[in-house]
């Protein structure tokens, strides 16, 4: 189970680096930026799974005595949950800023911003 | 083509590193130190089920609070980016400009009807996602972004509408300054910063107990939700010129 998770993760951010690396389009860059993020987050949770054990959430189900045989490792889930906010945060600037460029410059190509480009 | 070249490469190599780390990862058997003292003290500790959201807000609740402001931060520079246009412009024109406009297309039956019914249900299971945050799977990030889907909503089946943009930011404010008040309350009547124990402990796995984990959890959920919400407002007014 946790390779899947883990090798999905693992692809998710190769494909993310490819497509954010070959396509010119900044949207379409923005988007395989989220995806190599997604990636991120699912190898993070991934190594943090452990087979045959439960969500760290104490219950009738889990009680407190036996919790440290039967819940998975919960600091993983906890900076995932961190780190899922901050990338939707750093999405939505991504977003802004290409609407700005689009406003000033009327086009979303990067090839088309040489200023910086050496 | 020596640039995809390259790029093929890259993502190759990266690959191969990638998969000796898959080879040689091997699941844990048991919890390690950190997560085994977790397991065990977290509920005579903070006395929160959801161990999740103890780590967040009680033990790491520092982590949280940077978090939090990483997302004002966010919220408060798109609104500065998207509104930095508007203020060069001069108001007259824009807002003939905006009567020039064909008008929108009205809005379906189902988007209209759905609204009306979905977003009370919609901002009830968001409050019920941030209060039972200690007990359940949720808390404040995830109820704040459910209260914001209900406000994304209402955007969709009327986008002229206007949303108090001073009330959102009054209660973002507001729960921020709450949030740190409550971290200081903690240094001062218990152990530290953000401490829950300000509050009485309860019973375990009862909606009135982990002390102040709850009441954290609701101001970061309402913060949360108005830092969305105003996000969305913004990039929704883009769409007006």
């Amino acid at each position: 189970m946790a390779y899947i998770a883990l090798a999905t993760g693992f692809l998710l951010i190769l494909i993310g680096l490819y497509g954010a690396l070959t396509h010119s389009h900044i949207l379409r860059m923005i988007v395989a930026f989220t995806v190599a993020n997604t990636g991120v987050n699912l190898v993070l949770v991934g190594v943090g799974y452990m087979g045959g054990r439960t969500a760290p959430i104490l219950d009738k189900a889990v009680e407190v005595s036996a919790a440290a045989q039967r819940i998975i490792d919960p600091l993983p889930q906890a900076l995932v949950l961190t780190a899922i906010v901050i990338g939707l945060g750093v999405t939505a600037l991504m977003l802004t800023y290409a609407y700005r460029l689009y406003v000033t410059r009327g086009t979303l190509d990067i090839s088309r911003y040489t200023e910086l480009k050496w | 083509m020596i640039k995809r070249f390259l790029v093929l490469l890259l993502v190759l190599s990266m690959g191969v590193m990638f998969s000796q780390l898959l080879v040689g990862y091997s699941p844990d058997r048991q919890l390690n130190a950190t997560a085994h003292y977790y397991a065990t003290q977290t509920a005579s500790e903070t006395g929160a089920a959801n161990i999740v959201s103890a780590i967040i807000v009680t033990y790491r609740g520092l982590d949280t609070l940077g978090e939090v402001t990483v997302l004002f931060l966010a919220a408060a520079i798109v609104g500065m980016v998207l509104s930095a246009k508007q203020g060069g412009q001069s108001p007259t024109s824009a807002s003939e400009a905006e009567r020039q406009l064909p008008p929108y297309p009205p809005v379906g039956e189902l988007l209209a009807t759905g609204t009306q019914l979905l977003v009370p249900l919609i901002l009830m299971f968001g409050a019920y996602v941030i209060v039972n945050g200690h007990l359940t799977p949720g808390g404040g990030f995830q109820g704040g972004a459910i209260l914001a889907s209900g406000m994304l909503l209402l955007l969709l089946s009327d986008p002229l509408r206007t949303i108090g943009h001073r009330l959102i930011s009054v209660v973002e404010s507001f729960s921020g300054l709450a949030f740190v008040l409550l971290g200081i309350l903690g240094l001062l009547l218990a152990g530290g910063f953000l401490d829950n124990k300000i509050l009485p402990l309860g019973t375990f796995g009862s909606l009135f107990s982990a002390g102040a984990i709850p009441v954290i959890y609701i101001f970061i959920g309402l913060k949360v939700g108005a830092e969305f919400s105003s996000m969305l407002l913004n990039l929704a007014k883009t769409e007006e010129r």
